[in-house]
């Protein structure tokens, strides 16, 4: 008779641990891995800010202005500024994964490539977006 | 997998060897609001860059318009959508107990529901108001 193994599944059963965080020196491409989770879950925050400003511009004038005012604020501008480079970054982390899953990029030096190109690109093009934002002005 | 030559069964073959719920529908819609996310995100920035430090009336009139209007509202579907499969990830990462797992999880689901309605009610509101 076949042995149905009934164990509960229990996380502190002794299992080996694959190589983790603690033990590795920091590289480029593990920063721009821990940075895409960390800007995916601000963005995640982030959504409360864009949530509030469209509910003031559908409420009335008087909402909207005390939102357009915070965001307007030097804390607002600094909230917002990091939150236009966090949407780009991921946005590259995003498109490194999509190369990566046609099987590309995974070899050095093109990992590197990828990597710095992520980091550059996303401060690259915030700057450049804040640029044209107050030029447009 | 057969199971007719041998006496075990498949619960024991994979038993502590991993999950084998739906990780890979999981991993795939990430992939399709991922690339409908690429382009709507320039747009929503471009929109939003244009609406910097305009007036109320503007603002309205320009979210209240059928074209950026529909692209806000396929941003906001996709992208709450995207966060809450990415939020589910780092929660079934990093929180293990399995009463603050399911709990967590269940805060992922309200809140993603909850800022991706409102947001979408004060486009259509903007909108149709």
């Amino acid at each position: 008779m076949a042995e149905l193994d009934t164990r509960p599944v229990n996380p502190a059963l002794n299992r080996p641990l694959s190589p983790h965080l603690g033990i590795y020196r920091p590289m480029l491409t593990m920063m721009m891995s821990i940075t895409h989770r960390i800007t995916g879950a601000a963005l995640y925050a982030g959504t409360l800010l864009l949530a509030w400003w469209l509910l003031a511009a559908a409420t009335d004038a008087k909402s909207f202005e005390t939102a357009a005012w915070f965001m307007a604020s030097p804390f607002g501008r600094l909230i917002l500024f990091g939150f236009t480079w966090a949407l780009f970054h991921h946005l590259l982390g995003g498109l490194r994964h999509f190369v990566w899953d046609m099987g590309r990029g995974m070899d050095h030096p093109e990992r590197e490539y990828l990597a710095q190109g992520t980091m550059i690109g996303g401060v690259v093009l915030t700057v450049l977006v804040w640029v044209a934002a107050y030029m447009a002005r | 997998m057969s199971n007719t030559s041998r006496m075990r069964t498949p619960i024991a073959e994979v038993r502590h060897l991993g999950s084998a719920k739906s990780g890979t529908k999981h991993a795939w819609h990430m992939r399709i609001t991922s690339a409908a996310l690429v382009p709507l995100t320039i747009a929503f920035v471009w929109i939003v860059l244009t609406l910097v430090g305009k007036d109320y009336n503007t603002v309205r009139a320009t979210l209240g318009a059928p074209l950026p209007a529909i692209i806000m509202l396929l941003f906001l579907l996709a992208s709450v959508y995207h966060m809450k499969l990415g939020m589910q990830t780092i929660i079934e990462d990093y929180v293990h107990g399995e009463h603050a797992k399911a709990w967590s999880l269940l805060g992922n689901l309200f809140f993603s529901f909850a800022v991706g309605l409102a947001c979408v009610y004060a486009i259509l509101r903007i909108s149709f108001v």
